[in-house]
């Protein structure tokens, strides 16, 4: 069962959520942030190319601008690998764990699986950020020593910084599929 | 369940390559999972409610139909596919088989349930026969997969039998079928997250978590694995290497030329460390030599790590041999760098041209000193400097670097023999060749190093002066019994030659700080030249090539975790998942493999180091022990 609905990020960039219903113990949450827009990039190119002209005229030496364009072909090409991220998704699989894929605009994509042994829940936690309060999902760690402590935050959709709406929507249903867990280890 | 007759069944004469029709019925899952009903079988092997995890090896998926071996995981509810045996098989053998790999890798395995793959019409009577070797095997819960015609089409159930007096005589679970590679799981060493700082490690350490224990039970079964199709044993498996077993010629070459290789040449080190460890050696200049010279450091780093990499012992856990094969790999890398090197040197009679080159550049550097002295003994950038003092200490130091061009000029026949065998110590790696380097260096401005003792001497003997006269002339004294400044009364005729010194100090301390200022300035900066190429060494030393080579090449051996792929579904059919291998980042397997270097490292922060400067104490950087040459 997929579902697509369209929210906001903090920004007030758009957003669009899939969610993909696999079985009643697999469920998929895939968040698309927007593109690169052409604005910004051409701005950047531009005053790149701007300074390299001016220091040409400066210095009279022409390997100026070819290290120009190569710095922005280079610097193109690492922020589209190692920076823009496409899509973020949020896979959680009942008794098995949770696992959030992050690909980036090149096609890399960098996954973290947590196991559901270690997991102890999610919730939404508020963070002042520069001048605003945001919201955030994150998933709370167990501590093995400890049983009632936390050893580690792991935030979720740190790239596309989905607004309140989109978490609660999230929110729900990995409690649904929590609840299950909790109920059939406190039977153990 | 029908079972057919008992005697063929118990005989395990089955269908030779069968024409089967569909297994039993596909399951619908239950779409609000509910908790079993209260009266649950006592004793039941697994966690009632969760849902069933199979993990099936991808190889098996094309494999006819047969009998499915593995282990079963109560805790985590998972049954963990290893091989599938067929049809003909006699479950006596099939019973011995699993005895035998149970003993030889300690892991537990058992008959998990039946595998039955439609190729053309199916049979009946296949689904029936299937459904009553569950009573030969018996094993809760029994598990029965099941591959369409098309390829398609999977189904899974798994039945339990719990006795009365529950509702349910048999109870159907949600399942989820879970595909990975064996071979690769096999291979690969799952490397746990970073245990944080503030833990002991051996405190609780996470439950063998359920994939680690999927890992555990592949690598532990590797018995299971060892025969192949063509081998003829008595029961037919299919598994990763069933095709036939993997092996290389050269490894298997390599592991047999080992030993002895091994042997030779771990006496041969243990000759030339017995030779390095002889009384002769620890008489005191060469010995005091030794421990100053960063070269020998260097070749006495390397014959460890050489004589660890060919001890005849066999290295006891995976971890210790991916260091003996870094380190391997790192020495080979080394030497023929070296080598290129000393090509690239004797090619064009580089050598000779060095050393012609060596004298003038000595005595330039000579010369830019003298400049140097005569510009602070004159009026150095408009400051006003003592005149006796600054003659003085000119003088001294101009005449220290008179003896020094002399020194330099009486050795200059013999610089380029000397060069010359010592660049043959380059064949011993790039490092050694560095590490002489450096050592040249620090022979050649070895007169830079002497001014700037003299300054940071006179300098500190200065200050100590002027604080101790400083305290006369407050009335104050130091109290070296009780580490503090006490009041002492001090005679008329005792403070008058106090503070007269103290005014004389006083009006010489800018001279002396002057050339204390500019010597230390010139130490530092070829401590800051010896230091970067100590830096390049080290990163030689440590870096482990041969991980990251691996990572590059087989990114599954080296895992991080594992990452799951959801495969398509159809609506009825139970849900597929592929586990694939998460590869361990670049920066953790450098962090995880690093191997220890000579351990050269800065001992003073920033801020006791600006500190001694101040006081003019004398600093040693880039080694725990004295100074870098006396």
């Amino acid at each position: 069962m997929e579902e697509e609905q369209s929210f906001s990020d903090i920004c007030g960039g758009r957003l669009a959520l899939q969610r993909r219903y696999y079985s009643p113990s697999c469920r998929e949450f895939c968040l698309s942030c927007p593109r690169i827009s052409l604005r910004s990039l051409t701005a950047v190119t531009c005053t790149v190319w701007l300074a390299a002209y001016g220091l040409f005229t400066l210095f009279e030496n022409s390997m100026i601008l070819s290290a120009a364009i190569f710095i922005t072909l280079l610097g193109l090409l690492g922020y589209l690998h190692f920076v823009k991220i496409d899509q973020e998704t949020l896979l959680i699989i009942d008794s098995l764990g949770i696992q959030m894929t992050s690909s980036y605009a090149s096609g890399k994509e960098s996954t973290t699986f947590i196991e559901m042994g270690k997991v102890k829940d999610v919730v939404i936690n508020e963070a002042i950020y520069m001048q605003k309060v945001i919201y955030y999902l994150c998933i709370l760690l167990k501590d093995p020593v400890d049983p009632q402590g936390i050893s580690q935050v792991v935030p979720v959709f740190q790239s596309a910084k989905p607004r309140l709406d989109c978490l609660i929507e999230v929110y729900r249903s990995c409690q649904e599929i929590l609840a299950h867990q909790k109920a059939t280890s406190a039977s153990l | 369940m029908g079972l057919p007759s008992r005697g063929a069944a118990a005989a395990g004469l089955g269908p030779e390559s069968a024409v089967v029709r569909p297994g039993p019925p596909v399951v619908v899952p239950n779409p609000i999972p509910t908790l079993p009903p209260e009266g649950a079988a006592p004793g039941s092997s697994r966690v009632p409610g969760m849902v069933l995890k199979a993990f099936f090896p991808t190889c098996c998926a094309s494999a006819d139909s047969g009998l499915l071996l593995g282990r079963w995981v109560p805790e985590q509810s998972s049954a963990v596919v290893l091989a599938v045996a067929h049809f003909p098989f006699v479950p006596i053998q099939v019973r011995m088989l699993l005895a035998r790999v149970q003993q030889a890798g300690r892991v537990g395995l058992a008959v998990l349930g039946t595998w039955c793959h439609h190729r053309q019409e199916p049979e009946e009577s296949l689904g029936h026969f299937l459904e009553g070797l569950g009573a030969i095997f018996s094993h809760e819960p029994w598990l029965q997969l099941c591959r369409g015609r098309d390829g398609w089409s999977w189904s899974c159930k798994a039945t339990r039998r719990q006795t009365p007096p529950s509702a349910a005589t048999v109870g159907e679970d949600q399942i989820m079928l879970i595909l990975y590679d064996q071979r690769k799981v096999l291979l690969s060493r799952l490397h746990p997250p970073a245990v944080l700082p503030d833990r002991q490690a051996g405190d609780a350490p996470a439950s063998a978590g359920g994939l680690a224990a999927v890992f555990d039970t592949v690598a532990r079964s590797e018995a299971l694995f060892r025969s192949d199709r063509f081998d003829g044993g008595p029961v037919r498996l299919s598994h990763w290497q069933s095709e036939g077993v993997e092996a290389s010629i050269l490894v298997e070459l390599a592991k047999w030329a080992s030993g002895p290789v091994c042997l030779l040449l771990a006496s041969l080190l243990s000759l030339i460390s017995a030779a390095s460890a002889c009384r002769v050696f620890g008489l005191w200049p060469l010995s005091f030599l030794w421990s100053k010279l960063s070269t020998c450091g260097q070749l006495r780093h390397r014959l460890e790590q050489l004589s660890l990499v060919f001890s005849t012992q066999k290295a006891r856990s995976p971890a210790q041999l991916m260091r003996k094969a870094n380190v391997l790999v790192s020495v080979l890398l080394d030497v023929t760098l070296g080598l290129l090197l000393l090509s690239w040197l004797h090619r064009q009679d580089r050598i000779g041209q060095l050393a012609d080159a060596l004298i003038p550049v000595a005595d330039h550097v000579a010369e830019e000193l003298q400049h140097l002295l005569q510009w602070l003994m004159g009026a150095p950038a408009g400051l006003k400097m003592n005149r006796a003092l600054d003659q003085v200490l000119g003088r001294f130091f101009l005449y220290h670097i008179h003896l020094w061009i002399s020194y330099i000029h009486l050795m200059s026949p013999f610089i380029e023999r000397i060069l010359w065998h010592v660049g043959l110590l380059a064949c011993l790696g790039l490092t050694v060749a560095l590490s002489v380097l450096s050592d040249t260096l620090a022979l050649l401005t070895f007169h830079i190093y002497c001014f700037y003792v003299y300054g940071a001497r006179l300098y500190r003997l200065k200050t100590h002066g002027l604080s101790a006269l400083w305290r006369l002339f407050r009335g104050k004294k130091w109290n070296v019994l009780r580490q503090r400044v006490d009041s002492c009364s001090y005679d008329l005729d005792q403070l008058f030659v106090g503070t007269l010194l103290f005014t004389v100090l006083l009006f010489l301390l800018p001279t002396t700080a002057l050339y204390y200022l500019v010597f230390t300035l010139l130490r530092l900066l070829v401590v800051t030249v010896q230091g970067l190429i100590h830096l390049l060494v080290d990163l030689i030393n440590s870096l482990p090539l041969y991980s990251l080579g691996l990572r590059l090449c087989r990114p599954y051996r080296l895992a991080a975790g594992v990452k799951f792929r959801v495969l398509e579904r159809e609506p009825g059919r139970p849900l597929r998942l592929l586990m694939q291998i998460n590869p361990l980042p670049y920066s953790r397997v450098v962090n995880t493999y690093r191997l220890p270097s000579c351990g050269c490292h800065p001992q003073h922060s920033w801020g006791s180091l600006c500190r001694r400067l101040f006081f003019g104490e004398l600093i040693y950087p880039w080694r725990q022990r004295g100074d870098k040459q006396d």
